[in-house]
């Protein structure tokens, strides 16, 4: 294959992915390191580093759109992110002591994961509970704009949540990819934090802790430039796409599609992981 | 000018102009990219690319001043690694501008949380070897 050729395909399949990311809110960049090295035979380093910029090009693309409808809590993320980009410095840290079988097999496992979050749709519910004191300590309580007005919403177990993204973190940079799963189980299930709210929070959060992330791939060496221009340039049109499209369909095929993808997906990078083919 | 909720900052004028500065980053950062690929393709395309091992990317495009003095040099893969880093710098430059943000509030654990949060950032991106 030459470099023209390579180039081609790896920016179709990205802007593919990327549309598919977006359409279903789910983040198509999980999909993107194990394109990259089960399709393309890349190196799975120089793979995570191309995925963990496409992250960003995602993030930064869609926040503009998201800020203005005002679902997303600035100061939960920043103080959210005290944990994440820590995780992620983290997590460049330990993925230099790893195998590459090992980051195989925990990105199986992620993959499982998002496919089982991606098949079920998300609890729109009010949330009520007794108000947690760091909630209140920290001013992380708010409103969202919803039917009847503005909504109000209390955060809850804002320690479990911190050290969850804490571990989103360390995934984040341990795998090249955004961990939206994760930061969606933190905030959804653990912090209570209504479904629009922790979706745009988030978005914003997973670009910041991937930057985070970037600094330290660049350093690395994982950051090739010629494998991530396709990516980003691919990821970002994509995404662009799938915005534009995604007006407020439920694409509820699309998601149990895509779920299946994943899954396949996962199990099989696990299996060419423990077969020493990653 | 009085706030009341925790909500203060989104829908906000200098919410907007973050949001616009966001995206004009990475749009900027895909021209230089793109300029860089193109430049790329015309001199390369014709290679076979090898990326099954791991080399690690050229020790001139693995730091901020390495990859300002590649493409200053003109070359391809520098221009496209700087197109890289502009995009890398837009979310840092969004958690900055928030700061400044929390700062005309008046809210000062805030600002101190967003510096932090900033620290780490720019730890990461050129700090120790």
């Amino acid at each position: 294959m030459t470099v023209l050729l390579f180039t081609l395909l790896v920016w179709l399949v990205s802007v593919v992915v990327g549309f598919l990311g977006a359409l279903t809110g789910l983040g198509g960049g999980t999909l993107i390191v194990p394109l990259l090295t089960l399709v393309f035979g890349v190196n799975i380093h120089y793979a995570m580093g191309a995925s963990l910029i496409s992250v960003i090009a995602t993030s930064s693309g869609a926040a503009a759109a998201f800020l203005r409808e005002g679902y997303t809590n600035l100061r939960l993320a920043m103080f959210l992110q005290v944990a994440t980009t820590v995780g992620a410095i983290v997590g460049a840290f330990l993925v230099t002591l790893v195998s590459t079988a090992f980051i195989g097999v925990v990105f199986g496992l992620m993959l499982l994961y998002s496919a089982y979050l991606s098949g079920r749709l998300p609890p729109e519910v009010a949330t009520t509970g007794p108000p947690d004191k760091y909630a209140e300590r920290f001013n992380l309580n708010g409103v969202y704009p919803a039917a009847g007005g503005q909504q109000p919403y209390q955060v809850q177990h804002v320690p479990a949540g911190f050290a969850v993204m804490f571990g989103a973190g360390v995934v984040s940079s341990l795998l090249g990819i955004g961990s939206g799963a994760l930061k969606v189980l933190g905030m959804d299930r653990i912090m209570r934090i209504p479904f629009k709210v922790s979706t745009t929070t988030s978005n914003f959060m997973i670009g910041v802790t991937a930057a985070a992330g970037a600094g330290a791939y660049l350093k690395l060496g994982y950051i090739e430039p010629t494998v991530t221009m396709p990516v980003m340039l691919g990821v970002l049109l994509g995404s662009m796409l799938g915005a534009k499209v995604l007006v407020r369909a439920e694409a509820r095929t699309l998601r149990i599609v895509f779920a299946v993808l994943l899954a396949l997906t996962g199990i099989e990078m696990i299996y060419k992981a423990v077969t020493g083919k990653v | 000018m009085i706030v009341q909720d925790s909500e203060k900052l989104t829908g906000k004028p200098q919410e907007q102009i973050i949001g616009m500065l966001l995206r004009a980053g990475v749009v900027l950062a895909a021209i230089v990219v793109l300029a860089g690929g193109l430049l790329y393709l015309m001199q390369h395309g014709s290679e076979h690319p090898n990326y099954q091992q791991f080399h690690g990317a050229p020790d001139t495009l693995n730091s901020v001043r390495g990859v300002l003095q590649d493409t200053a040099a003109l070359h391809n893969e520098g221009i496209i690694q700087l197109g890289l880093l502009l995009l890398v710098l837009t979310p840092i430059a969004r958690v900055a501008l928030s700061a400044v943000s929390f700062a005309l509030e008046g809210d000062r654990m805030y600002v101190v949380i967003t510096l932090i949060v900033l620290a780490v950032l720019l730890v990461s991106l050129f700090g120790i070897r």
